[in-house]
């Protein structure tokens, strides 16, 4: 293949890529910005949703289209439901302080993970795309479901975007990442806010994940690099700035699929871990971010 | 009131140290090895509770100290057959090294930004090692040769040699941790943990501060690091891992930050905590999710934090 096709494959890839960063690292910053602390177990929530999708897809059995549409419902659903008990009865009870809650959410990370372990077994198994058509291009053939995700993505994330800004839970969720004690005292039920925004937060990684699954296997232990790239997406993007996020997003997962056309793996990681670590040091609060961390 | 408060402390801490001295006499081989292992983690622990626990600075990279005093020791064991005596002192180099080249440019950020910094940093310090996998041999990792692993002339291979290193390892930390809780800069590193902002006001170098609190930290880490290496005679990336920057972080939170026998006491129970699980279940990290969670909602401080609270305020 010449370089431009070559080229145009990887942005392609490094753009599907992308779209399910922005939508888990979106949940990661939307958790972040409201409750302050940071959910270590963020990976796992995602990594529950793939396997949840590929169980559900494997009980129902009702052609590949309507599993994967009952897996888009079921999965965050569930996902959503384990966050909020979690929430409810670990993370609240520790008042949300900062350090506390990361020891918590690494546990709660290794009992979620042993759990799928226990029960869903060390395999790597997919679910099936819900629709099988290649878009022919004249260099080479590229799945449509990828195109799809990219779709799919755009489409939550501008949801997400209006019910931030136009509706009245957007609103009451805005004032209490502003100030949460100025909120309480205009009645807003912050401790609600609280429980919702954790398991919506926790229902963005597993629709993230269930988006995925039909391209990349789903295995107990897949959660850790997104999990990751969330961290550096969120804190790059700039703590707080939910537009910074999804443009760092794009880029980290852009360059992703680009730098590693060029350089080997490795060095290709190593390079972009440095670029992170030195556009914080240059701007430590992240490209967008406006608040001190 | 003042000097009998350091006595309570320097005699528990040379209690501490005494009683492991003495176990090794009764301990079957077993636990024998396990503790000698635990007393060189609980090194590193320590040297991580210097820079979180009194410092206040909460990183995720310290595994790329530990593996720079591992890798230092164990490559140059390696290549130029260098023994114990060189590869300690070659590990805790490395280690200050590292932590000042890291700490010059990581201090410039704070609180989250920090942590993901550091971790970034560790990150590239862990494919950097896969990356020369010639000579690193990755992730297999490689075998420091039992003739190289003497200490002026003892074998280290020897249970009763290698457990005597570690003892004295994990003493010197216990006298560096103490040294430095006890001393003025520890009162202004605890000042810099409380309110970095009043520190700075009333006139300190908060930056030369935490830079030099990072540095005997990460001198520290790697002092573990290459002692683990010729101990244990196994050098490999998993070191290097995330997994092990979070280890140190849970091991002093379980003990209790800020407290001396804190680390030694939470990297014992978490090691023995994984050992007795895997003896019933593959899936032990569960047993270890769910203690972290209970002991960070019931006993927040850590064991010696809430002994420290409820019992013993003089506990260093």
């Amino acid at each position: 293949m010449d370089f431009g096709p070559y080229l145009l494959l990887a942005t392609l890839e490094g753009a599907v890529g992308a779209a399910v960063l922005a939508l888990t690292a979106l949940g990661l910053a939307l958790v972040f910005g409201v409750m302050r602390i940071v959910n270590v177990a963020h990976g796992a929530f995602f990594m529950l949703g793939a396997i949840i999708a590929w169980w559900v897809a494997d009980r129902l059995g009702v052609g590949s289209a309507l599993n994967f549409l009952a897996a888009l419902i079921i999965a965050p659903l569930a996902v959503g439901a384990v966050a909020v008990v979690a929430e409810r009865s670990v993370l609240r009870r520790l008042n949300y302080n900062p350090e506390s809650t990361i020891v918590a959410t690494i546990g709660l990370l290794y009992v979620i993970e042993q759990v799928a372990l226990m029960t869903y077994g060390p395999d790597a198994r997919p679910v099936v795309a819900p629709w099988d058509f290649r878009i022919q291009l004249p260099w080479f053939g590229y799945s449509g479901y990828k195109i799809l995700v990219i779709g799919a993505s755009i489409a939550i994330l501008l949801a997400v975007w209006w019910g931030l800004t136009r509706t009245r839970i957007g609103l009451m969720m805005r004032a209490t990442q502003f100030d949460s004690e100025t909120a309480r005292a205009f009645a807003i039920p912050v401790d609600l806010v609280y429980g919702g925004v954790f398991a919506f937060g926790a229902m963005l990684a597993a629709v993230g994940a269930v988006l995925v699954v039909p391209i990349q296997q789903a295995h107990y232990l897949m959660g850790t690099d997104p999990l990751l790239l969330s961290f550096i997406v969120v804190i790059v993007g700039g703590l707080g700035s939910l537009r910074g996020t999804v443009l760092a997003a794009v880029i980290i997962g852009l360059s992703d699929g680009i730098i590693s056309v060029f350089f080997t793996p490795t060095l290709a990681k190593i390079i972009a871990t440095l670029a992170v670590a030195t556009i914080l040091i240059v701007r430590p609060r992240g490209l967008f971010g406006t608040r001190p961390t | 009131m003042r000097s009998l408060r350091v006595n309570k402390a320097v005699t528990l801490h040379l209690g501490a140290i005494g009683v492991l001295f003495a176990l090794q006499f009764v301990l079957p081989d077993y636990h024998h090895v396990n503790l000698a292992r635990v007393m060189v983690l609980a090194g590193f622990a320590m040297a991580y509770n210097i820079s979180f626990g009194y410092t206040g600075l909460l990183s995720l990279g310290h595994a790329m100290f530990f593996a720079a005093g591992l890798y230092a020791a164990g490559l140059m064991a390696r290549f130029a057959g260098v023994g114990a005596e060189g590869g300690l002192i070659l590990g805790v180099i490395a280690g200050l090294a590292m932590a000042v080249a890291v700490g010059l440019l990581a201090l410039r950020t704070t609180g989250v930004s920090f942590m993901i910094v550091t971790l970034m940093f560790a990150q590239a310090a862990f494919l950097t090692i896969f990356y020369f996998g010639e000579y690193t041999r990755g992730d297999e990792g490689f075998i420091i040769p039992s003739g190289l692993r003497t200490l002026f002339g003892f074998s280290l291979v020897e249970p009763a040699t290698r457990y005597l290193v570690a003892l004295s390892l994990f003493a010197l930390c216990v006298a560096v941790s103490h040294g430095i809780a006890r001393s003025s800069v520890g009162r202004v590193l605890a000042a810099i943990r409380e309110n970095e902002e009043r520190t700075r006001m009333l006139g300190y170098n908060v930056f030369l501060y935490k830079l030099a609190a990072l540095a005997i930290s990460g001198a520290m880490s790697g002092a573990a690091g290459a002692a683990y290496g010729f101990l244990f005679g196994y050098v490999g990336a998993t070191f290097a891992s995330i997994q092990y920057s979070i280890f140190p972080l849970l091991w002093v939170l379980m003990g209790g930050a800020a407290t001396v026998l804190g680390p030694f006491a939470g990297t014992l129970l978490m090691f023995y905590l994984v050992d007795i699980s895997s003896a019933y279940t593959s899936a032990n990290m569960l047993i270890v999710g769910l203690a972290l969670i209970g002991l960070i909602l019931f006993f927040p401080k850590g064991i010696l934090g809430t002994i420290r609270e409820r019992a013993a305020p003089w506990l260093p």
